[in-house]
């Protein structure tokens, strides 16, 4: 889509890209690049030589059972992430949606988790399930549970998913309250007329019409676990106990920074990238053809 | 309204002010940490009611950030970057992606698409992926440990630009030709009409970049290797350490909650600049 009226001038239009695409080039295609160069590079020991090794470090990665476990871990992390913080969000919107005393300030109240830095949530979260100081872990030690997620993987793994889907339910709810009122009444009265109770009416006339907002917080969901996740991670659990909470953005950051193994995680970081283009990508061609019935 | 049914208003105000308890729970527990001393946390034995040492934690945190057991920065100077970072941020992407977007829209040039499409290929790779060639860049670059290695990697963003960019196609052709027709050229024009037009989206845009920028955490915590330039989201983790039982849990709780004050109240503050400004960066 173009205007009809443009100005014509020769060099002001490059002036006023020049600082974006200046930024761009530098801190975006640059690093990106290199990040696709080195993906094909072995360093030595000592981080003298390279030597080309072409898809070496992507067959390397790919065959390592480490890797492995990690996208399985990253796998039942954002679908846990995902499901809880969409079902919950789902069912707070309908709620906030009646018309209710109070409605408005509802929305406040469950709106503001969202400006909460992820790695602030999960100091709020390490606090209340803290094995001997806080009040929710003390709680479930006296009544019997073995609790401590510093030794306990499938126990981190849970406050780490609490941790990171509690911030996200606020984003959801939103999206969430303003799907159900664009849904215009008159379906929903016609539905009542016809003799529909409420739980028919919600799943046959409302669920179905929401399904554009739904397929759209999907994808975001899914991006919002996979790469924002990582101070809540680093914050909470630093990927352990052992490797168990581990996901592959953490691994890319602990190959990289911390073991120094720049090829594999180079080839790391490109086969995110692939994902990230890829989930982009579907977004894009469902939003287009909005999911409807 | 479809049918009143006796009992369904206390069954839907019930299911709220659960999640609302659930949603507050932690901030409340965080909030009654940050109001008693050391030793009633470190034994587990903290009650449900803010105790008596609020002014002394508090004004602890702020001056000196160090306990008994922890080492820490004060937390003014923490706060100071973190808002720093956050306006820098925020005042970048706005500028740099509004002059774009009118370049891109007002203009018919050369490479006009090429580079739209440059811009546009940013959408696709958070910073978080490729972070390790970014942070090699930038240390090559001598930006290690400045201000300004801290945000203008994180100015790059398509979000902004995307956003403008469908404003402006929606500013009327006859618009345009009358303010040609009494000889405005185009910084004019851009300076009193599309400044002006745009202000409610760079009111929205800017609360979202400025939770954005004051939340950032991957990204400072690899380029700021001196604890004076330490934000507050990178200096509460870096107080914590291991999270034994015995640390100075009354001091972080206290820096956790002015951690969280400034970006709260942007979002309950301006709420509905928020909700338009997440709403709109989302189309």
């Amino acid at each position: 889509m173009r205007r009809r009226v443009i100005f014509d001038n020769k060099l002001l239009p490059y002036l006023l890209l020049a600082p974006q695409i200046a930024i761009t080039l530098v801190f975006f295609f640059w690093p990106a690049g290199q990040a696709i160069y080195w993906s094909f590079l072995l360093q030595d020991a000592f981080g003298l030589r390279q030597t080309f090794v072409g898809l070496e470090n992507f067959r390397v990665v790919l065959a390592d059972p480490l890797y492995l476990d990690s996208a399985g871990r990253t796998l039942v992390f954002s679908t846990s992430v995902t499901a809880l913080a969409m079902v919950s969000a789902l069912l707070l919107a309908v709620m906030a949606d009646r018309r209710i005393r109070g409605a408005t300030a509802y929305k406040t109240l469950l709106i503001w988790p969202y400006a909460v830095a992820p790695a602030v949530a999960a100091v709020l979260w390490l606090f209340i399930f803290h094995p001997s100081i806080g009040l929710l872990g003390q709680a479930l030690r006296r009544v019997g549970v073995p609790w401590d997620y510093k030794l306990n993987g499938a126990q981190a793994m849970l406050i780490v998913i609490l941790a990171a889907a509690w911030k996200l339910v606020a984003y959801n709810f939103l999206f969430f309250l303003a799907g159900l009122q664009s849904i215009p009444k008159s379906v929903i009265e016609a539905g009542a007329i016809d003799g529909a109770g409420p739980n028919r009416r919600f799943w046959s006339i409302v669920f179905p019409l929401l399904s554009p907002t739904t397929f759209f917080l999907l994808v975001v969901n899914l991006v919002y676990a996979f790469f924002d996740t990582f101070g809540t991670i680093h914050a909470l659990t630093g990927g352990g106990p052992g490797k168990a909470t581990e996901t592959l953005i953490y691994k890319v950051y602990v190959d990289g920074v911390i073991n120094l193994d720049l090829g594999g995680s180079s080839a790391q970081s490109v086969i995110l990238m692939a994902i990230v283009i890829g989930l982009t990508a579907i977004q894009f061609r469902y939003i287009e053809r909005r999911v409807h019935y | 309204m479809i049918e009143a049914r006796a009992g369904t208003a206390w069954r839907v105000h019930f299911l709220l002010v659960i999640g609302v308890v659930v949603f507050a729970f932690p901030i409340y527990m965080a909030l009654i940490g940050s109001t008693h001393d050391a030793g009633t946390i470190g034994r587990g034995s903290l009650p449900l009611y803010p105790g008596e040492f609020t002014l002394e934690n508090y004004a602890q945190a702020w001056e000196q950030g160090s306990g008994q057991r922890v080492k820490a920065v004060p937390v003014a100077g923490m706060m100071f970057n973190s808002f720093v970072m956050a306006v820098v941020i925020t005042a970048g992407k706005i500028a740099v992606s509004i002059l774009s977007a009118y370049a891109v829209v007002f203009f018919s040039f050369p490479l006009r698409m090429f580079f739209f499409w440059m811009i546009f290929l940013t959408l696709m790779l958070p910073v978080e992926v490729r972070i390790i060639p970014t942070f090699k860049v930038v240390s090559d670059l001598g930006m290690v440990n400045t201000f300004a290695g801290l945000t203008v990697p994180l100015i790059v963003s398509a979000t902004a630009t995307l956003l403008f960019r469908q404003f402006f196609l929606t500013i009327p052709d006859e618009l345009v030709e009358a303010a040609k027709i009494d000889g405005a050229g185009p910084l004019r024009f851009f300076r009193h009409m599309v400044l002006p037009l745009s202000r409610t989206n760079i009111a929205a845009l800017s609360v979202i970049l400025f939770i954005y920028g004051w939340n950032q955490y991957l990204w400072p915590l690899l380029i700021t290797t001196s604890r004076s330039m330490d934000t507050i989201v990178i200096g509460i983790v870096k107080m914590i350490g291991t999270g034994d039982a015995q640390t100075d849990w009354n001091l972080i709780m206290a820096t956790t909650m002015l951690a969280m004050l400034p970006p709260v109240a942007v979002v309950v503050f301006m709420q509905h600049w928020f909700v338009k400004g997440l709403i709109e960066t989302e189309k």
